[in-house]
């Protein structure tokens, strides 16, 4: 009866691949589909924002030439942060690979609620066109840095990037905020309970721990962005002062605001905000070591360790959030406190760090396409948890606040971060999703560019912050201490403008391969994880007629004795070569 | 060359690993699909109630930090909120004597409790309008002192989470009517009465948070 019934829900799954044209690509419900979605309109979002940050780098390197009046410069400051923050990294991450591997790697058919996980993403499109739209409207985008701290962003006679703009910035967060609440539920009761026959949680794979902590994250987080959001839209625009002082001076007038506090907005969004910045790098060190472990043909060191370590990071995320705030006016006591739970963090982190290295360590490594920007990964944020390390001492950051050593500590370990495991993810994954591998000379190409731009752009601004270059200083030439950092700009333009390119061959190779590329068979990389053992690219339903069985955990690379270097996880038992495995 | 099949676990095989994932590791072992503790539904709601929470404890902080200022003056109570308060708790308690007689097969009961439950939730729905009608009347408005600010900012984040518990109850009265729901199966009345007794505790909450706290 039993075989039956999951013979019909086969079945049945065949026959939804016949769908109308609206239903197959607008309105799915299928997560491949919905995860396609999101990962081509996050794709455009980090051009927009891209062009952002090309914008300013030519403005900043030869400020003379007018490219962006002072109040366009903050617009396209605050829309790059924005833009790449909640329209690519987060939405990228979760909308998109975690659409588009949490089934396939736990071995179900579909989410928990593809209904729901449709809405998710035509709820993040309204949010894509509000914040592109707000470019269009008289005054400008928003232009008071994507933490938007009010009092700047309450009143809208502010400055030229607080009127109608920051409405608009404030109704897409919203949506991208209830879009992203939709989806973490959704993660998070799929995770615990799809998974598959003999998949345990302590078989899961790493990426899918790190996709299951975020949601988690996500969903005890963005519920204070929410609350932010929505006081300081009422504080716009209907005249409520949650966040404005009294006596506050706009424009040489009084403002009629009266009795807020701008520091409570501080508080809302870095609650958020630090975990925030979890939500971007959690699912990165997932995917980093599925893919060393992978090409290091070795299992992954402390797979435990990593998991405490991902689920402590997690936990700490929720107590640092002051360390945003150590020059708002806080009581050194609390300054200490949180200077103290933020050095924590480094624990789990080196901990993660040394795992990696510790997989790569005698391993037999293939230097893919895929492996390189992993690998890459370990590097920037390793730098960047460095400079982490400085920014985390309260004496040391009054001094470094809001000068560039932030903008590179948080580009490399955040931002780059995040940047190379999603384009490692997307090098490794491609086979799976589009049924065809990307090239790889190319690829190598835009890694080896890529890494040098990477580098190149975000290192010497640790020298012009030392120098207290304001992060967002319009004109350095106005101030004659900074006028030995002007060559140093020029240089850090040139490497972005190289950065920029090299996304250009990225961009070619991904619709070329899309393609052309040579077709993929089922598993590629010969690779362990569930994701690899159904067809390429998977039917709608995910595995024909008859979920899997797992019988081990994802990482059984190398075993010794067994005939492959891999064991994928339907495999009961190795076989092995007569002899070789000979009890010990 | 002939095969065998050999033990993964062999005591010193994989020395330097690492660790190999919790719980049986050897690929004989085969652990059983333990079944899920909760439904998809349920786990989601959960799920749900868990974001809900953390808002209103984001609202709650706002308002506890802004209660510090100077200035600070509490609203009278309006009247009409205790009989809303005694609304919506009739309210909880018809849909939970309406999920008892399911739970006994009894489909008219359920019928008669869902139905009772939209009703009383209408009208909990109207007097919270009614609430701010009154205070309109009296010249309080969203912006006129900050008390007032937050009563109409949690009452009306309260209020819309009421109209998706309406619209989720608006759903399970028409399965109701279609008979959908038996003894062995009505995952969607458990569901739908955790997030509506969970709308009930809350509204308490606020209502002691605003006026008492």
């Amino acid at each position: 009866m039993d075989a039956v019934a999951v013979h019909e829900a086969g079945a049945a799954h065949e026959t939804h691949a016949k769908e109308t044209f609206f239903r197959h690509y607008i309105f799915s419900t299928d997560h491949k589909m919905i995860g396609k979605q999101y990962f081509l309109t996050t794709m455009f979002m980090a051009l927009v924002g891209g062009g952002m940050a090309m914008l300013m780098r030519d403005h900043l390197a030869w400020p003379n030439n007018g490219v962006l009046t002072p109040e366009q410069y903050l617009q396209a400051v605050t829309m790059h942060g924005t833009i790449m923050i909640f329209f690519f990294l987060t939405v990228m991450l979760t909308g998109g690979f975690g659409n588009l591997l949490i089934p396939l790697m736990i071995g179900a058919r579909d989410m928990a609620f593809p209904v729901l996980n449709m809405i998710s993403y035509w709820t993040f499109v309204p949010g894509v066109i509000t914040i592109l739209a707000s470019f269009f409207v008289p005054g400008g985008p928003a232009g008071n840095g994507w933490t938007a701290y009010a009092p700047l962003s309450a009143i809208p006679a502010a400055e030229g990037g607080a009127g109608l703009g920051q409405t608009l910035w404030l109704v897409a967060l919203l949506f991208v905020v209830i879009s992203s609440l939709f989806g973490s539920l959704n993660f998070l009761t799929t995770i615990l309970n799809m998974r598959t026959r003999g998949l345990s949680m302590g078989r899961l794979p790493l990426t899918i721990w790190g996709i299951f902590i975020t949601a988690v994250l996500a969903l005890l987080s963005f519920p204070v962005l929410m609350a932010g959001l929505g006081l300081l839209l009422l504080d716009r625009v209907a005249g409520t002062s949650f966040f404005e002082p009294t006596n506050l001076l706009v424009g040489g007038q009084i403002s009629t605001h009266a009795g807020g506090d701008a520091l409570l907005w501080q508080h809302l969004f870095w609650f958020f905000g630090h975990p925030e910045v979890y939500i971007l790098i959690l699912t990165p060190m997932g995917i980093v070591s599925e893919i060393i472990s992978t090409f290091s043909r070795k299992p992954i060191f402390g797979y435990k360790a990593m998991i405490l370590s991902l689920s402590a990071i997690g936990f700490l995320s929720f107590l640092v959030w002051g360390h945003h705030m150590f020059v708002s006016g806080m009581h050194p006591l609390l300054g200490a406190a949180f200077m103290g739970s933020t050095i924590i963090i480094a624990v789990p982190s080196a901990i993660k760090t040394f795992n990696w290295c510790a997989t790569l360590w005698g391993g037999r490594i293939h230097f893919t396409t895929a492996m390189l920007f992993a690998i890459g990964f370990v590097s920037v944020f390793v730098t960047g948890g460095l400079s982490g390390i400085f920014l985390a001492i309260a004496p040391v950051d009054i001094y470094l606040h809001d000068t560039y050593f932030v903008i590179a500590h948080f580009h490399f370990v955040m931002a780059s971060a995040s940047l190379f495991a999603i384009l490692a993810g997307t090098y490794f994954w491609f086979p799976k999703f589009f049924g065809r591998l990307m090239n790889e000379t190319l690829g190598k190409i835009h890694f080896a560019l890529t890494f040098l731009g990477i580098y190149g752009t975000f290192y010497p601004m640790h020298f012009i912050g030392l120098h207290s270059n304001d992060r967002r200083l319009y004109d350095n030439a106005a101030y004659p201490f900074l006028a030995h950092t002007g060559p140093i700009d020029v240089f850090v333009s040139l490497s972005a403008f190289l950065l920029g390119a090299a996304q250009l061959i990225f961009l070619f190779n991904f619709f070329y391969s899309l393609k052309y590329g040579p077709v993929a068979d089922t598993n590629p990389w010969r690779a362990n994880s569930l994701d690899w053992q159904t067809p390429t690219p998977p039917p709608h339903g995910n595995w024909g007629d008859e979920l899997p069985t797992v019988y081990r955990w994802p990482y059984d690379y190398s075993v010794p004795g067994a005939k492959d270097d891999y064991i994928p996880q339907t495999v009961q038992a190795a076989p092995v070569a007569a002899g070789a495995g000979g009890e010990a | 060359m002939p095969t065998q099949l050999v033990e993964r676990a062999r005591p010193g095989a994989l020395r330097g690993v690492g660790g190999r994932g919790f719980g049986p590791s050897d690929g004989s072992a085969l652990p059983s699909r333990e079944p899920a503790l909760v439904s998809n539904g349920l786990l989601g709601v959960a799920a749900l109630l868990t974001a809900v929470i953390i808002l209103f404890l984001a609202l709650t902080s706002a308002y506890l930090y802004r209660r510090q200022e100077a200035g600070w003056s509490t609203l009278t109570v309006p009247a009409v909120l205790w009989f809303n308060t005694l609304v919506l708790l009739a309210s909880s308690g018809t849909l939970e004597w309406g999920r008892r007689r399911i739970r006994l097969g009894d489909a008219a009961g359920l019928r008669r409790g869902v139905e009772a439950t939209g009703g009383l939730g209408l009208v909990f729905v109207i007097g919270q309008i009614v609430a701010w009608r009154q205070l309109a009347a009296q010249g309080i408005f969203l912006t006129t002192n900050p008390h007032s600010s937050f009563f109409y900012v949690l009452t009306a984040t309260h209020g819309l989470h009421m109209l998706g518990g309406l619209a989720a109850l608006a759903i399970v009265t028409v399965r109701t009517w279609q008979g959908r729901y038996t003894a062995a199966h009505h995952g969607g009345i458990v569901n739908c009465a955790v997030y509506w007794h969970f709308l009930d505790l809350l509204w308490v909450y606020l209502f002691v948070l605003l006026f008492w706290a």
